[in-house]
């Protein structure tokens, strides 16, 4: 019996056939695997021919960024010129009334700064605390914001929203919009899947009119009729129009994304905490919200990336920000003629902030994806 | 049923292979899952794979239909030697029917749209006449009444059934069935496995990975053991489970035979 | 025994009416005291709400109304509200039909085998939607095409359409003889009726026989020689009318102005983007398993994508679609930014500023605007009720 029993060989591993793995059989796979793959690989690098050089020549070859005027890039037609954008950089960053006070420079930029230390270590894996840190980003720094971007406190003086201008704008717009929609929208999604008949139809109605709404008209309406709305004597500046307008309509997207999360919910969770005894509100706060939060975050941070974008609307209601600054800069005298660099500069940064949200949404949503496969 | 009969008789006539594999090997990127794989298998033949998780089961029977692509060796499938040609390709698909793990019904069509798409399109019958093939094939798997429901209405079993209906529609040479039963329940499992039974009593050849060792002990011609991407040892059911030759196989056996 | 009544301020059903009721009460006062306060602030200056401005004539002028004719002195205000509105159904329907062709491309691009066409459609898409709109239309419009389209003189030729820097000119038909045309389009409606009982003929015939015919290009071939042969029989009822070079500029044929022309454009290159990243979401939603049971029973590639992944990709790409659809109509508001002269331009801004009816103006135009997005939902409603039904 114990002869009839065979020891199982293992055959060694061998590596694949030289033509099958490496860097030639991924071009094979992925370029050439057949006669319509092949030629779609020679249109394309055809195309990249054509274009490809011309726009590098053009934007960094033969750019212009030296000089202080445009006489530089008027003798060099060939390329770029990014001495507009360099010249006028602090104009397009921190608007009007900050580039032309050098000594006030420091505040935006201040401004800017901890936001960002704020939020990059929010955006990171492995941070520890991230509650006190989204915490303190929702709440001391506007108050920081305001501080030191308005001033009228510690001696420093007073910038109107008015002098507002550039990427601070923007900023300062889709910010406000972003965290005070964040609570309406919130208190709307739960009216909306409320069981109260008046309530559910009140939010919808809410809801709906916002959305089908183009933020244009709303920016008109807020720029228009809301001085209207009030009794004379009531009267609030441009700016902060435009951000009551945002922030409403913002409100109702925000609703739609966490009315996702909280579709997404388990009945039985709601259902557990109700046998616990907990009333609306503390199982709302306590159990669910935290939950339907942290799965609608990824369709809560797309809409701000849209509404990041559409802040460039308020250059309709003749608001300088970043875009209208683009715009504005490139028709002045001084450079009159440069608009693409204005243009392709101003949407490089709208696109690096969107890009990094849709990124980071985007992960986020892969991540939800794996944690729910696991549970 | 007159010919299958007849096959079934225990006379040894000239065995004539309809798959023939030789020396295959075959690479995920770098790691190797296949290693020298030789297999025959003769017409009407009931073949039973089993092995570890990992061991390269799912791999060998997909190289079969080609829904894998192997890198050395060859594969002929009923004289036909699987290459790049792609028609070459869909003729062999078409006379080997598969059954997945996961069913892959098509959602959007009906039970007997699943079933008649193919001979349609690829057999190019009438509708009548695919009609009438794929209620004849869902009253042998014994489901003619849900004919026109959607998959996602049936359960598991009955869309397990589907598949296999579907897959005999095309009136396929060979069948290869990867753990048909692994995502059912047991009182599933039952129902699955009785109509595989009879598919086998009619003679069809089959190749099915599977860790139901009653089926194998009753349906199989041979069993097949596979780890780390080799044959370790086949045999017929008997032997294979009385009598296992290598101590992997006394060591896998022992392993499920207890659970 | 303890009584069984409970305290009237624990009462669910009576809380939730109160607390219903009160909110009621409070949005409907609020609501009604703002429209109070905006009625009477509007009196302050002058302006009494009311609809008598409609029939007055408006003192501006709308220089592209190709629907409804615009005589200055003559073109009454709520003619230019429906001018407008027609003009942004013009740029919408202009702007879904070649942002869906582009969409469906480039989605389909993003999911090829070939490795350059799918990074280069990732770069398209990614580049297009993270930049505002209205970035794009005034690049495209003021960097671009102001700056670089030829003058008339030297129009860009594509066939028979020109483009230049006042816009691209295009060949229209005109009717020249009302009855003959009438006749004509009788007989090409009856050829399209034909077409569709031949489809239904032979796919009768294809169940019982399993004979199929090439039914897409027979129906499609003959129509045309119909319409072609037809067409000459009644002596040409139709006429085009070409563009051609005056002394200055085009004359005749239909023209995109430059503004239209520049919203068209980059509506629908913004949208495509977005329709894009929907079509490649819709093809990776099937599953593998789908792809390997239909090439198990021995499909071929095309029959696979006709019948396995088309009608399953089609149900997740839809419903994002149709809502991409609305957004490119509310979209179109931004038309303002380079002058075109759609709804919220003509009506929510010149108009409004010439008569002060902040009111009803802004009003209409939410309604307007209120309209498409119901009638999106209702479109979507029955979209949705329809692929349940098939499903069940
Ligand atoms: N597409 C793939 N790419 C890379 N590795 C793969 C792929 N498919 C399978 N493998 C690996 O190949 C090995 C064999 O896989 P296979 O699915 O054939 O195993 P199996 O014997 O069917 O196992 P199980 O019983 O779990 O189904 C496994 O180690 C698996 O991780
Ligand atoms: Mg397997």
């Amino acid at each position: 019996m114990a002869d009839s029993t065979l020891k199982f060989k293992k055959l060694p591993d061998r590596d694949p056939p030289e033509n099958t793995i490496g860097w030639i059989a991924w071009i094979r796979d992925n370029l050439f695997s057949s006669a319509t793959n092949t030629l779609t690989t020679l249109i394309f690098v055809y195309l990249f021919y054509l274009y490809i050089p011309p726009f590098i020549e053009w934007a960094i070859i033969n750019a212009n960024i030296s000089g202080t005027d445009r006489s530089v890039c008027d003798a060099n037609k060939s390329g770029a010129c990014w001495t507009f954008i360099k010249v006028r950089l602090e104009q397009l960053l921190f608007g009007l009334y900050f580039a032309s006070n050098p000594e006030q420079t420091w505040r935006p930029i201040v401004a800017f700064s901890v936001f960002g230390m704020l939020i990059f270590p929010l955006v990171i894996d492995k941070t520890p605390h991230k509650k006190w840190l989204l915490l303190a980003l929702l709440t001391l720094y506007p108050v920081l914001f305001i501080c030191v971007v308005y001033g009228g406190v510690f001696g420093i003086p007073v910038s109107d929203t008015g002098q507002w201008g550039g990427l601070l704008l923007t900023f300062a717009l889709s910010f406000v919009g972003i965290i005070v929609a964040l609570p309406l929208g919130i208190l709307l999604a739960l009216g909306r899947r409320s069981e109260m008949p008046i309530v559910k139809m009140m939010s919808v109605t809410y809801i709906e009119f916002w959305r089908g709404t183009p933020l244009i008209t709303i920016l008109f309406m807020a720029s228009v009729m809301l001085p209207l709305f009030f009794p004379s004597g009531v009267d609030f500046d441009k700016v902060v129009r435009a951000m009551i307008g945002i922030t409403l309509f913002q409100s109702a997207y925000t609703a739609e994304a966490v009315r996702g999360g909280l579709q997404a919910i388990d009945k039985g969770q709601n259902e557990a905490s109700m046998a616990l005894g907990m009333g609306y509100w503390r199982r709302t706060i306590l159990i669910i919200l935290p939950q339907a939060l942290k799965i609608s975050i990824p369709s809560i941070v797309n809409t701000f990336i849209a509404l990041f974008k559409d802040t460039s609307l308020v250059s309709i209601i003749g608001l300088l920000d970043l875009l209208k600054m683009a715009q504005n800069s490139s028709r002045s005298l001084d450079w009159n003629g440069y608009d693409i660099e204005g243009y392709l500069f101003a949407g490089f940064v709208f696109w690096i902030f969107c890009f990094g949200m849709s990124s980071y949404s985007q992960k986020l949503e892969r991540k939800l994806d794996t944690d729910r496969r696991a549970e | 049923m007159t010919s299958s009969a007849a096959s079934k008789t225990p006379t040894k006539t000239e065995p004539s292979p309809i798959i023939t594999i030789n020396k295959l090997n075959k690479w995920y990127g770098k790691f190797h899952v296949l290693k020298d794989i030789d297999l025959n298998v003769n017409k009407t033949e009931k073949i039973v794979i089993c092995g570890p998780s990992g061991s390269g089961k799912s791999t060998l029977i997909r190289c079969i239909n080609r829904l894998e692509v192997h890198q050395e060796g060859s594969i002929i499938v009923d004289g036909t030697e699987l290459t790049d040609d792609v028609k070459q390709i869909n003729e062999i698909r078409s006379d080997v029917g598969m059954v997945f793990q996961h069913f892959n019904l098509f959602p959007h069509l009906t039970v007997l749209e699943n079933c008649t798409l193919a001979p349609i399109w690829v057999r190019k019958k009438s509708k009548v006449e695919a009609d009438e093939l794929g209620m004849e094939l869902l009253t042998k798997v014994r489901i003619p009444d849900q004919a026109h429901k959607y998959p996602g209405q049936l359960s598991g079993g009955q869309q397990q059934r589907v598949a296999i209906a579907r897959a005999l529609c095309m009136q396929p040479r060979v069948m290869l069935f990867d753990e048909p039963t692994s995502a059912l329940d047991p009182e599933m499992i039952k129902e699955v496995l009785e109509t595989m039974i009879e598919l086998a009593e009619s003679g069809m050849t089959m190749l099915v990975v599977t860790h139901e060792m009653g089926f194998a002990n009753k349906v199989a011609d041979r069993v097949i053991f596979m780890d780390e991407g080799q044959i370790v040892e086949q045999n017929d059911p008997e032997n294979f489970f009385n009598n296992p030759k290598s101590e992997r196989t006394k060591l896998f056996l022992s392993q499920i035979l207890n659970h | 025994m303890k009584s069984t009544t409970i305290p009237l301020h624990r009462n669910p059903k009576l809380r939730s009416f109160v607390l219903q009721a009160s909110l009621l009460l409070l949005v409907t006062y609020a609501l009604f005291s703002v429209y109070q306060t905006t009625v009477s602030n509007l009196e302050d200056r002058g302006i009494k709400t009311s609809i008598g401005f409609f029939d007055e004539v408006a003192p501006f002028k709308v220089g592209y109304s190709p629907f409804l004719e615009f005589k200055l002195g003559e073109t009454t205000y709520i003619e230019v509200f429906f001018i407008g509105v027609l003009n942004t159904l013009l740029v919408a329907v202009l702007g879904i039909l070649a942002a869906t062709f582009l969409g469906f491309f480039i989605g389909v691009m993003r999911t090829s085998q070939n490795w350059l066409a799918s990074k280069c459609a990732l770069f398209y898409v990614e580049t297009f939607r993270n930049m505002p709109l209205l970035l794009q239309i005034m690049f495209w419009n003021f960097a671009i095409f102001l700056a670089f389209l030829p003058p008339p003189k030297q129009s860009i030729e594509m066939g028979l359409l020109f483009l230049n820097s006042r816009g691209l000119h295009t060949p229209i038909p005109v009717i020249e003889n009302h009855l003959l045309s009438t006749i004509w389009f009788g007989i090409i409606f009856a050829s399209f009726i034909g077409a569709f009982v031949f489809a239904k003929w032979s796919k009768k015939r294809f169940e019982s026989t399993g004979k199929s015919l090439p039914v897409f290009l027979i129906s499609i071939s003959s129509i045309i020689a119909v319409s072609y042969i037809s067409f000459v029989i009644l002596g040409s009822p139709l006429g085009i009318d070409i563009p051609v070079l005056g002394k200055f500029n085009f004359k005749g044929g239909g023209q995109l102005p430059l503004p239209l022309f520049s919203l068209w454009f980059a509506l629908t290159i913004y949208t495509s983007a977005f329709i894009a990243e929907n079509v490649r979401a819709g093809i990776s939603s099937i599953s593998k398993g789908q792809v390997e049971a239909a090439r198990s029973i021995g499909l071929t590639r095309a029959q696979m994508v006709r019948m396995i992944i088309l009608p399953q990709a089609l149900r997740v790409v839809i419903p994002p679609t149709i809502s991409q659809y609305l957004n490119l109509t509310k979209n179109s508001s931004l038309a303002i930014a380079v002058g075109f002269e759609e709804v919220v331009a003509v009506w929510a801004n010149i108009s409004l500023n010439q008569t002060g009816q902040a009111l009803i103006i802004i009003a209409m135009t939410i309604v307007f605007y209120e309209c498409c997005s119901l009638f999106t939902s209702f479109i979507l409603n029955i979209y949705n009720k329809r692929v349940q039904i098939t499903e069940r």
